[in-house]
């Protein structure tokens, strides 16, 4: 039997508070807790449940090992913890890395964005707009004519549907929907006909076919599937040479260009079309989900090796209150705290105060109740999570806020897709910052991004028939040139949103590292003011419609692309309930 | 024709006892000279990352660390439907992705048709790169019991 939420007690008057928990699909947890009256969210609390200490792995080995545990992290996110890691050694060491090494890891992380945003659509979100046994009912005819009214993908025929539906019906059929998992099938919050929700099943299953071919990209830089081994302090592991066979030549950027325009296609016909869909018929969902649109990023891809900020293809900044009319603010990262007044942890100097990741302390100090609780108390500590704060200020990370910055910063591509959709969907540009702007971003983001990668192939190949093969810049590999202590931190952006590692470095190794994660910036608890993180402000105003079965709730939750493997890990008890919601009076 | 084996090696290893199963299929590798029909994959934490690497499988060995309400050290073995049951009750600590991983295999029609998983349970899991002294000297009878089950299957190992 699948995880279903299971209603303990339902049909209660308001004011009441259910908790939802957990809430990925995939690995992690992370309880939410709301309060619900007259039909509406009125309160929300975050919780990341299992604990969280990097740092301990890592403390005294070898800086440049860091990223090799750092990539263990979390399953999905492999390639952005590896470049976070290596570019704070680098930061503390003074390294700059070649241009082919800062090709290959814009190349690398930009088919992880691409591959993840678009399997999160599909294998994730789509679930909570999607009711997949709803397709069972669908007319294949009517489902075709609806593919070619949104795109010229060539798998549109009634014949074609026919099959994807007779494969669903078996599969229903054979009471093996666990892989759909968590989906409220028949809730009437779903407002897609029959015919939508066959042709997302459709493209489920060919959105798995496509990540077996665009996999392959990452092989070809070198990386070993599935673990990368390509990183190293000082650039990458893989040679471009075009006289070797083992290296990356003339006929591996061949192949890398075809699995780009592969991506690419993918995004462009099946994707984009489908978010803009499902987009089509929750209207409502753009007043929704919105923050209080403080914005963060980190930026990412460098274009060129100046090492400056203008040479960020997705900008850094920070944008507030929404206005995307005046240009970001700059960020500076020594303004970023954590706090853990509202977290199982205490610092040194009290749980008061906000402390830099540079200077992190990880001491846990769980106040909560013991297992099989109903309620945390949220009165107190309630979170494995750290509250992270920008100049005090909770700020929401990921691809609506990247596209925030990008957009206020007067990227012309992200203002000419910003546009067209809007235009499409006939929304204002209040729309953005919502549920479905969320997701809108996300594909923006992912059009933006597929479309580049022909270019930063296109440098490296370049580069390789100028004879530019440099890979590494070993000048600081021993560790005899470094000083005797060293600090530095590492930026990038996963697909969830702002990473950063930092790290202190003493006598050649590690003495202290601190990973800020997206989901830790999203997901955080109230801090020492009693500011709600960017996921409870999110959720409050959010009509619920049946409590026992809160789909309103993930569709908003699940827009930020939570990854708590990477905040947090599974710990439970044998035999312990993992999935369920409760609903008290 | 000869089976295509895959041996996957499941767990975080920053957390001791939680990448025991990676542990054991390392172990598994280093003593055995293992033919070319068997491959050994570290699958860390993937979850559908792996889906590619089950295609064209005939015989799937999973080892995990499995809290199936034994005590620490204890050997399980699990088959067939008696997995997919299993994990409907968690008993692997990546039980999530993994259940995902079987499921859309089998939606999509590349699920090896058969399945065996290998588990220990667990006595510590905390953050930290060292097995507990516990697992670490019980590691030995879960690569070979996992061996042994790759003779059953016909595997030529060590010659």
């Amino acid at each position: 039997m699948p995880d279903t939420y299971l209603p303990l007690v339902a049909n209660t008057t308001a004011p009441r508070r259910i908790a939802i928990d957990p809430i990925t699909r995939i690995e992690g947890h992370l309880r939410i807790e709301v309060e619900i009256a007259g039909g509406k969210i009125v309160d929300a609390w975050s919780s990341g449940t299992a604990f969280r200490g990097l740092e301990m792995v890592l403390r005294g080995r070898d800086p440049r090992d860091a990223w090799i545990f750092a990539e263990r992290i979390c399953g999905v996110c492999t390639t952005v913890h590896a470049i976070a890691s290596v570019r704070a050694v680098e930061n503390a060491l003074g390294i700059t890395v070649p241009d082919n090494a800062r090709i290959i890891r814009n190349l690398l992380e930009a088919i992880q964005f691409v591959q993840d945003h678009v399997i999160h659509f599909y294998h994730l979100h789509a679930l909570d707009w999607v009711d997949v046994v709803s397709a069972v009912a669908a007319d294949p005819a009517a489902t075709s004519a609806l593919q070619q009214s949104i795109s010229n993908w060539p798998n549109n025929s009634p014949a074609y549907f026919a099959s994807v539906q007779s494969k669903l019906s078996g599969f229903v059929a054979s009471g093996q929907l666990g892989i759909f998992a968590n989906g409220y099938w028949g809730h009437p919050a779903y407002k897609l006909p029959p015919e939508g929700n066959l042709l997302a099943v459709a493209h489920y299953l060919e959105a798995l076919d496509w990540q077996r071919e665009v996999i392959k990209f990452q092989a070809l830089l070198g990386g070993k599937n599935p673990h990368p081994q390509t990183y190293l302090v000082g650039g990458v592991a893989v040679p471009v040479d075009p006289a070797s066979s083992a290296a990356i030549n003339a006929d591996k950027i061949a192949q890398l260009k075809t699995k780009a325009a592969l991506a690419l296609d993918f995004v462009n016909r099946v994707y984009y079309p489908d978010l803009q869909l499902v987009a089509s018929f929750y209207p409502e969902w753009a007043g929704y989900g919105g923050t209080a649109g403080e914005y963060l990023s980190f930026g990412d891809f460098p274009v060129d090796n100046s090492g400056g900020l203008a040479a960020l293809y997705l900008p850094r900044g920070i944008v507030r209150g929404n206005n995307l009319a005046a240009p970001p603010e700059p960020l500076d990262q020594s303004l970023i705290q954590e706090y853990v007044t509202r977290s199982w942890y205490q610092y040194a100097a009290g749980d008061g105060v906000g402390l830099h990741p540079s200077v992190g302390e990880t001491q846990p100090n769980y106040t909560g109740p013991q297992a099989y609780y109903e309620h945390l108390d949220t009165d107190g500590k309630y979170s494995w999570l750290k509250a992270p704060r920008y100049n005090g200020a909770a700020m929401e990370v990921g691809p609506l806020a990247r596209m925030a910055v990008a957009y206020a910063a007067g990227h012309g591509r992200v203002r000419e897709l910003v546009g067209a959709l809007l235009a499409k969907l006939g929304l204002p540009a209040a729309a953005l910052f919502s549920t479905i702007g969320r997701m809108a971003a996300r594909g923006i983001e992912t059009v933006v991004i597929a479309e580049q990668m022909a270019a930063w192939i296109g440098q490296l190949e370049a580069n390789m028939n100028a004879g530019r093969l440099a890979i590494h810049d070993g000048t600081r590999w021993d560790p005899a040139t470094w000083p005797a202590e060293a600090s530095g931190w590492g930026a990038t952006e996963a697909p969830r949103g702002a990473l950063g590692h930092w790290l202190r470095i003493k006598a050649g190794k590690i003495e202290n590292y601190q990973a800020v994660v997206a989901t830790i910036w999203n997901g955080s608890p109230r801090d020492d003011r009693g500011q709600r993180g960017p996921w409870e402000q999110s959720l409050i105003g959010t009509p619920v419609v049946d409590p026992a079965r809160p789909v309103e709730v993930l569709r908003t939750i699940h827009s930020f692309d939570p990854c708590m493997s990477c905040a947090v890990h599974v710990v439970d008890a044998a035999g312990s309930e993992v999935t369920r919601i409760q609903v008290v009076p | 024709m000869r089976l295509r084996i895959l041996v996957l090696g499941l767990g975080n290893i920053l957390l001791t006892d939680e990448g025991l199963g990676v542990r054991a299929v390392e172990r598994l590798a280093a003593a055995h000279d293992l033919p070319e029909n068997v491959e050994v994959l570290d699958g860390g934490t993937l979850g559908l990352d792996l889906l590619p690497r089950l295609e064209g499988v005939d015989a799937l060995l999973l080892v995990d660390a499995v809290q199936a309400g034994g005590e620490p050290g204890a050997l399980v073995r699990l088959e067939g439907d008696a997995i997919q049951a299993a994990l409907a009750v968690k008993i692997s600590v990546h039980q999530v992705g993994l259940r995902e991983l079987l499921a859309v295999s089998a939606f999509q029609g590349t699920r090896p048709p058969h399945i065996v998983l290998w588990g220990m349970a667990p006595a510590v899991i905390d953050w930290g790169l060292e097995l507990s002294p516990l697992v670490a000297a019980r590691l030995d009878a879960l690569a070979e019991a996992v061996a042994q089950e790759l003779r059953a299957w016909g595997a030529d190992i060590d010659h």
